[in-house]
Formats: C-alpha cells, sequence, structure tokens
C-alpha cells in the first residue's frame, strides 16, 4: 500500500508541474472573502490563470468595477494594469481616480493603457502577462471581438501561467466563444442595500458562473463590496446594522430582482439568452 | 496661378517669382512646374540639416533655401576650410541639389557672399563693402531708397556716419549693416543642442548590413553605459543617428520612465522602436557613422545586484514593461492618473504619460471607509446630455432617458452642489459666464441597480432658464 501512496503523490506532483501552478503552493488562489463563494471555487480565483467576465453593454460600469476589484485582490501592493481602447473610453467613460480611490483601488498603483484598437490590445497583453512583477492585468475588450479566438485567449492562458499573472478579461457586450479561460463570468449590477434616506449603498454585483474547468459551473452569488475591509460580503447579512433588513420601507416596485432578496449561497441561475456555445470549450 | 519659386536656368530666361503661370507658359511653352510644398521643403531641408551635423555640432537652417554651419574649430579635420566646403558641397549634390557656399567671419557675411557673387578682392572685408546694398536683408522700399540716393554698396553705406542712417532708414539697417561687417554679433540658433554624453562610431567603408550596425550600437552603448555609472547617473532619452553615406540620417529616440545605464535594456527599446518602424531602417548605399547621443540623464544611485526579487526588483521590470509598451504603442498610451486640486469633477485629474510621471501620487483618502463610493469609477468628459424628469425648481430625478433606454430612478442621494470656481474668472466676466453654471450632482440607482453619477447643470430661473441634465459618471 506504502508503493501506492508514493505512486499517487508522484502522479499528482507530475500533474501539478503539467498545470504550472503547484498545488500546493500557498497562496495561489485569490479569496474574495465571502465564504460561499470561495467554497464554490475551492479557496478562491486561481493565480496565474485567465478569468473571463461578460457584462452587457449597459453594464459596462459594474463590469470594470468587479474585474478592477478582484484585479486589486490579486495583485495586493503590486501595480496594476488596465487595457482598454480609445474606442472604450468613449463609449464608457475615462477612468476617474477618485472615484477609483473611493473604491478601495489606489490609483497611483494603477496604469492605464489606452490602445487603439483590438489587435495591439491583445499584443500588450500577452506582453504585460510575461512580467511576472505585475500585480494583476485587466483587459477590457468591447463588442464581438472576433480577434479574442481560441489561439489568442491560449496565448493569453499560457501567458499568465508562466509568469504566475492574473488575467481578468472585461467583455463588454460581447457573447461567449470557446476560450482558454479558467472560469467564465456573468456580472451584472445589483440593486443595492440603501443608505438611510434611501441613497445608492455600497456597490452590489450580481455574479453567475457561467463555466468553470474542472469544477461545478452553473451557480450564482449577489454580493457587496465592502472597500473598508476590502472584501466581498453577501447581499444578505451585512455587519452593519443600517444595512439589515427591514430598513428599506421606501415603496420601491417590487420584484424578482428585489434588492432585499438575499441570494445566499450557491442557486443555479442559467441566463435564458445564454448561447449553447457557452459549454462548448 | 503664380510661380513661387525658380532655378538658376528659368532666372537665365528672364522668368521672375509672383509672375503667373500663364504669362511664364506664354513666354515658356517649354517649361516644368510643380506645386510648391513649403512644409516638405522645409522638412527636406531640416534633414539635410540633421546630415550636415557631421561635419559641426552647430547646423542650422537658414530658410528656405539654405544651411549655415559655423565650422569653428571643424575645419581642420577635414584638411581645411575649402576642404570641408567642397566635401559638403558634394555631398549635397549627390541627392541633386544644386550647392552654393560661401566662408565668412560671421553668418550674415556667409548668407550674403553667397547669394551676391562679388569676384575676387582683397580680403573678407572688401568683399563684404563690395556687396549690393540688397545684401542687407533689408524691407524692398528701403533698399530702393538707399539706391535712389546713389548708396549702390555696403561700402559706400559703411563710410556714412551711423546716426544718419539710422534717423533716415531706421534702426534696421545699421544693425543690419554692423552684423554684416561683424561689429554687432547675432548668434546662430543650432537645430540641436549639445547632448550630455555622445559617442560616434565612423566606418571605413558604408556598412550595408542593419544588423552589423546594431552590434555597432550594442557596443556603444555599453560605452555609454559605462559613462553614465562614472557619472553616477543613469539616461533617460536616448538617441540613436544612423548616418548614411548620401547624407541622410535616420534618427531613433527611446525614452525610458526609470534611469537606465543597461546596455541590453537600452538595447531593447532599441529594437522595440525598430519594430514600431513603418518603414524598415533602410541602410540605402551603406550606413557610414553611427552616432550615440544622451539628451537626457539623471542622477541614478550604483545598484546592487538583488539575490532575489525584492521590490526594488519589481519596480524596475515594472518601468521596462512600461518603457516597451510606451515605445510600441506610442509614449502618451500608457497612463498613469495624478491628482490635481479643484473642485470641479473633470478637473480633478490628470492623465499622464508614464514614462513621464515618475513617482507615482498619493492621492487623497476621500470619503469614510465602508461607505458607498461618492465618486464615480468612469467619468464621461464632456458628459453626456440625458432627458430627465425631474420636479422644478430643485427636486430630484425621477427617471431620466440616456443613449435611447429610459432609466426609472429608485434610490437617489443629493443634491450636492459643486460651485464653478468664480476665482478662476478674469476680470470684467459677468456672473456666469466663462467658468460654468452651478451644478447640482445626484447619486442615482436605476431599477435594474445600475448607479449613476447625473447632474443639473444650473440654478433653475438663477442661472439657466430650462437647466440641462447630464450623466457624468458612471459607478461600479
Amino acid at each position: 500500500m506504502a508503493e501506492s501512496v508514493k505512486t499517487l503523490a508522484a502522479l499528482r506532483r507530475h500533474i501539478a508541474s503539467l498545470e504550472g501552478v503547484p498545488a500546493s503552493q500557498p497562496h495561489a488562489r485569490v479569496e474574495t472573502g465571502y465564504a460561499p463563494l470561495d467554497l464554490a471555487l475551492d479557496g478562491g480565483l486561481a493565480r496565474g490563470r485567465v478569468h473571463e467576465f461578460f457584462a452587457a453593454t449597459e453594464e459596462g460600469g459594474a463590469g470594470a468595477g468587479l474585474a478592477l476589484i478582484l484585479a486589486r485582490l490579486a495583485a495586493g501592493e503590486a501595480p496594476l494594469l488596465w487595457l482598454r481602447t480609445m474606442a472604450a473610453g468613449r463609449a464608457g467613460g475615462m477612468p476617474y481616480g477618485p472615484g477609483l480611490a473611493a473604491l478601495g483601488i489606489d490609483p497611483a498603483r494603477l496604469l492605464i493603457g489606452a490602445m487603439a484598437d483590438d489587435a495591439m490590445l491583445l499584443r500588450a497583453a500577452v506582453d504585460a502577462l510575461r512580467c511576472p512583477a505585475l500585480g494583476a492585468l485587466v483587459v477590457e475588450l468591447r463588442g464581438p471581438a472576433p480577434l479574442l479566438d481560441l489561439t489568442a485567449s491560449r496565448r493569453l492562458a499560457l501567458a499568465a501561467e508562466s509568469s504566475g499573472v492574473t488575467a481578468f478579461l472585461l467583455r463588454v457586450g460581447g457573447d461567449p466563444v470557446p476560450s482558454a479561460a479558467d472560469t467564465r463570468w456573468r456580472v451584472a449590477a445589483a440593486p443595492s442595500l440603501p443608505l438611510p434616506g434611501n441613497g445608492p449603498g455600497r456597490s452590489a454585483f450580481d455574479l453567475g458562473l457561467l463555466r468553470r474547468r474542472a469544477g461545478r459551473d452553473g451557480l450564482g452569488w449577489r454580493l457587496v463590496w465592502d472597500n473598508g475591509r476590502g472584501m466581498f460580503e453577501g447581499s444578505g447579512g451585512g455587519r452593519d446594522e443600517r444595512h439589515g433588513l427591514g430598513q428599506d420601507g421606501s415603496g420601491r416596485e417590487g420584484g424578482g430582482r428585489d434588492g432585499q432578496a438575499p441570494l445566499s449561497g450557491a442557486v443555479v441561475s442559467v441566463p435564458a439568452d445564454r448561447p449553447a456555445s457557452d459549454r462548448a470549450a | 496661378m503664380r510661380l513661387a519659386t525658380l532655378d538658376a536656368d528659368a532666372l537665365a530666361l528672364g522668368l521672375t517669382p509672383g509672375m503667373t503661370l500663364a504669362d511664364a507658359r506664354a513666354r515658356e511653352p517649354d517649361l516644368r512646374v510643380f506645386d510648391a510644398d513649403p512644409h516638405g521643403d522645409q522638412d527636406w531641408l531640416e534633414r539635410l540639416c540633421d546630415g550636415c551635423s557631421r561635419y559641426t555640432p552647430v547646423a542650422a537652417l537658414d530658410s528656405p533655401f539654405g544651411l549655415m554651419l559655423d565650422i569653428t574649430g571643424c575645419a581642420h579635420l577635414w584638411g581645411g576650410e575649402e576642404m570641408l566646403a567642397r566635401e559638403a558641397a558634394e555631398r549635397l549634390e549627390r541627392h541633386g541639389m544644386r550647392v552654393r557656399h560661401a566662408l565668412a567671419g560671421t553668418a550674415e557675411g556667409a548668407h550674403a557672399l553667397c547669394r551676391f557673387p562679388v569676384g575676387a578682392a582683397a580680403d573678407e572685408d572688401a568683399a563684404l563693402r563690395r556687396l549690393p546694398v540688397e545684401a542687407l536683408r533689408l524691407e524692398d522700399e528701403s533698399a530702393v531708397a538707399l539706391r535712389r540716393s546713389g548708396l549702390r554698396t555696403v561700402g559706400d553705406l559703411a563710410a556714412r556716419p551711423a546716426a544718419v542712417l539710422a534717423s533716415r532708414f531706421g534702426e534696421a539697417a545699421v544693425d543690419a549693416l554692423h552684423a554684416l561687417l561683424g561689429l554687432g554679433r547675432r548668434p546662430l540658433a543650432p537645430r540641436r543642442s549639445r547632448p550630455a554624453i555622445r559617442i560616434e562610431r565612423r566606418f571605413a567603408e558604408p556598412m550595408g548590413s542593419t544588423a552589423f550596425a546594431l552590434r555597432t550600437l550594442e557596443e556603444m552603448a555599453a560605452e555609454v553605459g559605462e559613462r553614465l555609472s562614472e557619472r553616477g547617473q543613469g539616461g533617460r532619452r536616448f538617441e540613436a543617428l544612423f548616418f548614411r553615406s548620401d547624407g541622410l540620417a535616420f534618427p531613433l529616440r527611446v525614452e525610458t520612465s526609470l534611469p537606465v545605464r543597461d546596455a541590453p535594456a537600452i538595447m531593447r527599446l532599441v529594437q522595440e522602436r525598430i519594430d514600431a518602424l513603418s518603414d524598415p531602417l533602410d541602410p540605402g548605399f551603406g550606413f557610414d557613422m553611427l552616432r550615440l547621443t544622451v539628451p537626457q540623464a539623471e542622477p541614478m544611485a550604483p545598484t546592487q545586484l538583488a539575490l532575489e526579487g525584492g521590490e526594488a526588483r519589481r519596480e524596475e521590470s515594472v518601468a521596462a514593461l512600461v518603457d516597451r509598451l510606451s515605445i510600441r504603442a506610442g509614449r502618451a498610451r500608457i497612463q498613469r492618473l495624478h491628482p490635481k486640486d479643484s473642485h470641479i469633477p473633470e478637473q480633478a485629474q490628470l492623465a499622464l504619460p508614464a514614462v513621464e510621471s515618475r513617482a507615482p501620487m498619493n492621492w487623497p483618502q476621500e470619503g469614510q471607509e465602508g461607505e458607498p463610493p461618492m465618486r464615480p469609477l468612469h467619468l464621461f468628459d464632456p458628459p453626456q446630455p440625458i432627458d430627465v424628469v425631474a420636479e422644478v425648481p430643485d427636486g430630484p430625478p425621477h427617471r431620466f432617458r440616456w443613449r435611447k433606454a429610459l432609466h426609472e430612478v429608485t434610490r437617489y442621494e443629493g443634491p450636492e452642489r459643486i460651485a464653478p470656481e468664480w476665482w478662476t474668472a478674469r476680470d470684467g466676466a459677468l456672473e456666469g459666464e466663462s467658468v460654468g453654471l452651478t451644478r447640482d450632482y445626484y447619486r442615482v440607482e436605476d431599477a435594474r441597480g445600475r448607479r449613476y453619477w447625473i447632474f443639473r447643470n444650473g440654478l433653475y430661473g438663477a442661472e439657466a432658464e430650462h437647466p440641462g441634465w447630464y450623466i457624468h459618471g458612471l459607478f461600479a
């Protein structure tokens, strides 16, 4: 029996070396701080991988917000690079330093690349991913982005694996195509927990796991970003009493997507408009 | 259409600049005409001027048709003044240029002697005094007036008392005369200032291979690195000039965000620059000289090689990434945000090229921890107009239409009133003029949970009859 244990261990090491990131390496995952999500992902998002986030065109703000927050969690104190195109700046607005600072992303540690077109953007992304000193990379692509095919995303994934830099690929207004991404998500803004006086509260996101390599998919969560503690929490049980239930007496229309309906834990949320090609890759 | 300039043959036929094309054609049916392109001419002249910096570091443009070289202390390298002049003229003639040259003690003297041949003279002063008054480059009326009063040459003019000339023809005439005769001094404005460090390599034979030229450049980069480390400096900008044997010079400029003196690092950037060129580096008939200069150097402490990757190492390699991307995509494409002290939201930050902005700035931490962000993640500049249903005079928005989609406001916070910067208004400007209107900002959330930053531009009734609404930003 001892021999088979040894063999198993050797095989595990071999597989780990093939996969790039040693399984035993600490901090190999980026913790979001929200226990159910981390649990479903076996500890968080894998480092040194590509994670793809899909957002509808009108959800570009929420998508960029979530991708940047996750990138900051992945980067820690190291610098971040946010690559986008000039067209993205015109369509979705310029990055705004005070707003970044208010989200807990230090603009001094953020580099912004405004590239001329998608081809230049992808070339720069591969270059940036080969630089191990970078904390994390956010690549924002708008529209269908035909240049990001399986080959291009494989190139990104290989570069990320070789350097250990985590890449967050934000696809605004794009449809999922087969790709080499480790996880694939759909992001949308969620109604926030209101402040007293019915003001918009802390940033909330609806997150749907569309696909995950070697793991369960088709799960959904609602997350609220706590910039003070630097972690996500669920939308139901906020530690702040002010955000608790029953404060919201202000005649909003009720509905299925009500801000107070806590989506705790894993619920199956498969968007009706999701193309069948999601699972193809 | 009129003739702008003519070559010597056309002038000999009696054509003059300013003549209409139809007249000229009537007199010379075989006239060859080209469209005037002053910018192209200037560009060509500048390239020739760069090529002439092989003779002297002080090469200046003498627009529109001339180059001025200060060869003080340079002539002996070429075997004397005449040899240098002949070599320069031959090199330019290989481009099909017609070259005339003159040597004189002053720039004005050389300019005049070149354009107004005076024949053999005993010495330079005698030649200058024989020049016609047109050589002074005065206005046409002054020159005509001088001729009418019988003063035909510079010598005639110089014999008169300066005060009389000044009262009749203006200070300019006296200044021009003194400059021409070397009594006053007008400095030359060379196209290039002297860089901190400069290394040259001349080849015995023109070098046809770009690869070899780059290998030589690498050796030069190593030498530059040594010189920089002796001074305790690192270069922020490097400029390599490839001189072609036919007289042109190709510049390659690279810029770094941190001081660099490491030859492989410099060569990597040069290689990036070459890859980004639209036309490949063309050796033509071969490069016969290479020059590497460091126009900008900054203090750089001696570095100790890190045994393990530390913080310094990380900063360096991110800087190298920034340099590489900036060179490939353009220097303004990789940016860093800098805070600016202003209440006006769109003026509160400045996106500067990351190559330029060295130390990251400290951003003021706004708002309380755990509070929702008060400022948006994305800012529209300029703000985008929206249609809003809101109470008058200053009620919050109920619903708004942006990009053809209707948004129902379910939550809002505001208004946050941001007044224009009245202290920047110019004296005499009316209230509300030129500095903008008071803005009332609202943070709103629509029924689907998207958060926007919108504002009403102007106070109802007081500043604007029907204040417009704008969307200024998107929250995460």
